[in-house]
């Protein structure tokens, strides 16, 4: 083999070397390429990745607050029931209060009239107290109180208010209203209280006073005060009252005069006995 | 709580025992009781009163001449009246209202009225949280 030969095939040999490194270096380019590539897909899915964390606890915090929305809006409903039913006892309570004031108020009544009405032995007391009360706690404007004379059966207005007691009749038992509640003993109420004017032979109450059975005398109402439209229970609370203890009142009194009468007669006559 | 002191003046032992009680329901409040203007009038002198509830008609002086003394009464002038009247008696009221009186209640008289109208004038609560 020639010089010549041998120079051209280490040539060839240094051409064949430069053509397998720059292949080399291609290759190595390329995989760079690939690397850069794969590094740049890696940065994508783990973005991918965060993000689809971040979605999932999205989505559980999102399940989170519609389970707490639930939750809320259950609590709303059992406090909204609470109101109602605390509203409700709110308004029975009210309507309890409204019941016992007016409970209470009958009694401070019944007792102002049974107090006053056993306070006194006069009777011409006991007759005032009986006004009293049908004027300041029932409210009657025109009213009268007949005693029965049972010597004579006969009921004579004793006591009264708005009529002139001349203007009363003496009824005999039986007769008229008043006659009649004396011989039955029970009390008669006017169906209708209406605004005429009063009629002495038609009054709107008229109540027996009664011992046990024994009638004594009869109350008569002939007109309310202009405000007072109609009897409430407590007006016949105190009828039923005053049916009663009106007449042991007037029957202690009327037996009390007659007793310090005779006491007056009988120490005059022993005074005039002893002297 | 400031003490209240309400003079009750009424002739009817009756109605004067009925305003009685309801007022003294009131808390902080002590009653004082006349049973006419002349006696009212001593009662004013001697006692620093918040308010008087007076019938009309009274023996003696009556309520209306009980409103002008004390409206006249320079101690006195400033107390609330409230007027106890039968509404058939329109002219008296309207006269007491005249003359100074306050306010009015009618017979026959309710005691959560007597009480709601104290306690109006008083400024105080009646202690029912609904009203």
């Amino acid at each position: 083999m020639t010089e010549k030969e041998k120079q051209s095939k280490v040539t060839q040999r240094a051409e064949d070397f430069l053509q397998v490194f720059k292949k080399g270096a291609e290759f190595t380019q390329q995989l760079l390429r690939e690397n850069e590539r794969l590094r740049f897909q890696l940065v994508q899915l783990e973005e991918q990745g965060r993000l689809a964390s971040c979605a999932e606890q999205a989505m559980r915090e999102v399940e989170s607050l519609k389970s707490q929305v639930a939750d809320l809006e259950r609590e709303k409903q059992e406090i909204l029931q609470r109101i109602d039913r605390v509203e409700a006892e709110n308004i029975d309570f009210a309507n309890r209060y409204v019941e016992i004031e007016a409970e209470n108020s009958s009694l401070a009544n019944l007792y102002i009239a049974t107090y006053q009405l056993h306070s006194t032995l006069d009777f011409r007391d006991v007759l005032k107290i009986i006004s009293e009360i049908i004027i300041n706690l029932i409210g009657g404007e025109e009213f009268a109180i007949f005693l029965l004379d049972e010597n004579s059966g006969t009921l004579q207005a004793m006591a009264g208010e708005g009529i002139d007691l001349r203007h009363f009749p003496v009824y005999s038992l039986g007769e008229g209203i008043a006659g009649g509640v004396a011989r039955s003993g029970e009390s008669f109420f006017a169906e209708v209280l209406d605004a005429a004017p009063s009629d002495i032979d038609a009054p709107l109450a008229c109540i027996p006073l009664k011992i046990k059975d024994r009638v004594i005398g009869v109350l008569a109402v002939y007109k309310l005060f202009v405000q007072k439209p109609r009897f409430g229970d407590i007006d016949y609370e105190l009828f039923t009252l005053l049916a009663g203890h009106a007449a042991t009142a007037i029957f202690a009194s009327k037996l009390y005069s007659e007793s310090e009468r005779k006491l007056t007669t009988i120490q005059g006559f022993l005074d005039l006995l002893t002297k | 709580m400031a003490e209240h002191k309400i003079l009750v003046v009424e002739d009817s032992s009756i109605m004067r025992q009925l305003l009685v009680m309801a007022l003294r329901r009131i808390s902080g409040v002590t009653v004082l009781e006349a049973s006419d203007g002349l006696e009212a009038l001593k009662t004013i002198a001697n006692e620093d009163l918040s308010l008087v509830f007076s019938d009309v008609n009274m023996p003696g002086m009556d309520g209306l001449k009980l409103v002008r003394m004390i409206r006249s009464d320079k101690r006195a002038c400033e107390i609330p009246i409230v007027m106890v009247t039968t509404e058939g008696a329109k002219e008296d009221r309207d006269r007491a209202l005249a003359l100074g009186a306050t306010a009015y209640i009618t017979k026959p008289v309710q005691g959560a009225e007597v009480v709601d109208t104290a306690c109006r004038l008083l400024e105080l609560s009646a202690g029912i949280p609904w009203n």
